[in-house]
């Protein structure tokens, strides 16, 4: 394979995992701008546990069997703590309540010596590109047996109604926590995965647009379903590549510009979405419609 | 009534300072078909919010077969055996037909086994199959996985009701079930809530349609302005002074019955 494509995918891995730990609180209805918080935690985490404790800036020397998940932990257990005073907010305070998050974290990270301050540190264990997969993988199926279940039911339930959901037993709050909670989980492995790959973690590198731009992988892609975050994602890491491929094939001048334009056209693109796809590509009714046809057309076939 | 399901005492509820409802005492026999019946802006709903949780009661109590659940918060209620429809459809847009009445069931589901199945998985399922069931029974059973928001106003109405029903509630409270039905709609919606009453389920029921009322409920209880100015059976509702002062203001020189005003 090629380095390149490699390294795409690589991207898309990490774009995918973070996309999943959005969407869940997404399906239930809330809206989380702090995705690069939680990927610093899960990122800073994983590297100090990894380092080995003679090391600069130092660590506790732990494998990648223990320095993932722990980091995992770490970030479900702030985005436990957390939940409870921004579940408070609804729409966009919400979103300005999350993100407000991702900053305190992003700012107290920099500021702190033993993880490398403002320079940031390495993470010694590597995570090649098949690992990589094999957990986005398991993230993708995770998510979508969990959409599955009765507690995807409520979550999806309290995104539409909440009152009703009450009125037949589900504990909004707790779904909405939980959902939140997972999530957190999700990115921070997304957060750790990223440190073990690149084997070095910068808080500089996980800032608002980062954070903006999960989001709108998510809402894009669609929260009805658990394809949504799938389809987002890959849709995103792949056009701006698609527009540069693009400008190459064509060439000359207007391959030039079309190159450097490639973010105006990426801009446009997103507008267009919105317009054309309001509750994102995937929806309910689209896959039920797809489901269909397939139904009809089987019948057809076999005469 | 030797045999009440559901007993409502000296209810009381003011938003402000408009009295809402004002000292509403019944009963609701057990396995009966009890209509609430009033003019518009009587209080009907509002007892329904306040039977289920969605308002707190100012005073008063309310018993669901000896059990009090005046203060229980309002997603307990439902596992203490009460459900409902509303009078503006509030499916949840978003889900599938048997996903909608497969929330009917969340009450009966808990602990962390049953909230972690895959329902939506394993297709064969005993909540997916029980569900399928219950809307084969009303009739529904044509739209098993649409997307609800895509169909007609009469299914989706009827979906509420199924919904409701299979929390496997001690009452059903229905708000309004018929508004907005046709008559052919209407009488599948008197068969079906005839059913679910022959298994043993208690209805109370909030309704406009006065012939609907008639033709399915035993007893009735009218509300004017929060009060209740009657309790009885449908046949005598109509002669009743003080509702046909209700519903038609005073005029002593209409003898015709009151019974077609709302």
């Amino acid at each position: 394979m090629g380095g390149e494509i490699e390294g795409l995918l690589v991207i898309l891995c990490l774009n995918t995992i973070y996309a999943y730990g959005i969407f869940l609180p997404a399906a239930s209805g809330q809206l989380n701008l702090g995705a690069a918080g939680f990927i610093t935690l899960g990122a800073y985490a994983a590297a100090w546990l990894n380092m080995s404790p003679d090391s600069e800036p130092g660590g506790l020397g732990l494998p990648m069997v223990l320095s993932i998940p722990s980091a995992v932990l770490f970030a479900a257990a702030v985005g436990f703590v957390i939940s409870v005073p921004i579940l408070r907010t609804r729409g966009v305070y919400m979103v300005l309540a999350t993100f407000a998050f991702a900053e305190v974290v992003s700012g107290l990270v920099i500021n702190l010596e033993f993880v490398g301050a403002a320079a940031g540190m390495p993470a010694e264990d590597h995570v090649d590109f098949t690992g990589l997969l094999i957990i986005t993988i398991c993230v993708v199926a995770f998510c979508y047996y969990l959409m599955s279940t009765r507690f995807g039911l409520a979550m999806r339930s309290v995104h539409d109604d909440e009152s009703v959901a009450t009125l037949f037993g589900v504990n909004v709050r707790a779904t909405r926590v939980a959902a939140f909670t997972i999530g957190a989980a999700i990115v921070g492995l997304g957060g750790a995965l990223y440190g073990h790959h690149f084997n070095y973690v910068e808080a500089q590198g996980f800032n608002v647009l980062l954070s903006i731009f999960i989001l709108l992988y998510v809402l894009l892609g669609g929260t009805q379903t658990a394809w949504g975050p799938l389809v987002g994602a890959a849709f995103f890491t792949f056009i701006p590549e698609t527009i540069r491929w693009l400008g190459r094939w064509v060439g000359g001048e207007f391959g030039k510009e079309l190159i450097e334009y490639r973010l105006v056209a990426f801009g446009i693109i997103i507008v267009m979405m919105m317009v054309l796809r309001p509750e994102g590509v995937v929806t309910r009714t689209l896959l039920e419609r797809v489901f269909t046809l397939r139904r009809r057309a089987a019948p057809a076939a076999a005469e | 009534m030797s045999d009440a399901v559901l007993t409502i005492t000296e209810l009381n509820k003011s938003f402000g300072g408009l009295q809402v409802i004002d000292d509403v005492s019944f009963d609701v026999a057990r396995g009966s078909r009890t209509a609430l019946i009033g003019p518009n802006g009587a209080g009907k709903t509002t007892v329904f919010n306040l039977l289920t949780g969605v308002y707190p009661i100012d005073d008063g109590r309310t018993v669901l077969d000896g059990v009090d659940v005046t203060n229980i918060p309002a997603k307990d209620r439902v596992i203490a055996g009460m459900s409902r429809s509303f009078q503006n459809i509030r499916l949840m847009p978003h889900l599938s037909t048997v996903e909608n009445v497969m929330l009917g069931q969340h009450a009966r589901a808990r602990g962390l086994a049953q909230q972690l199945f895959p329902l939506g998985l394993l297709r064969r399922n005993r909540w997916a199959e029980e569900a399928r069931a219950a809307l084969e029974q009303a009739g529904l059973d044509t739209y098993p996985g649409q997307v609800v928001a895509d169909l007609p106003y009469g299914i989706q109405k009827r979906i509420e009701v199924v919904r409701a029903m299979v929390a496997n509630p001690k009452i059903l409270l229905l708000d309004e079930p018929a508004a907005g039905l046709n008559s052919e709609e209407t009488e599948e919606l008197q068969l079906l809530l005839r059913q679910i009453n022959d298994r043993g389920t208690t209805l109370l029921v909030v309704e406009h349609d006065m012939h609907f009322v008639r033709t399915l409920c035993q007893q009735v209880v009218v509300l004017n302005f929060g009060k209740k100015i009657f309790e009885g059976t449908p046949d005598e509702v109509h002669r009743d002074p003080a509702v046909k002062q209700a519903y038609l203001g005073t005029d002593s020189t209409a003898p015709e019955e009151a019974g077609n005003a709302a």
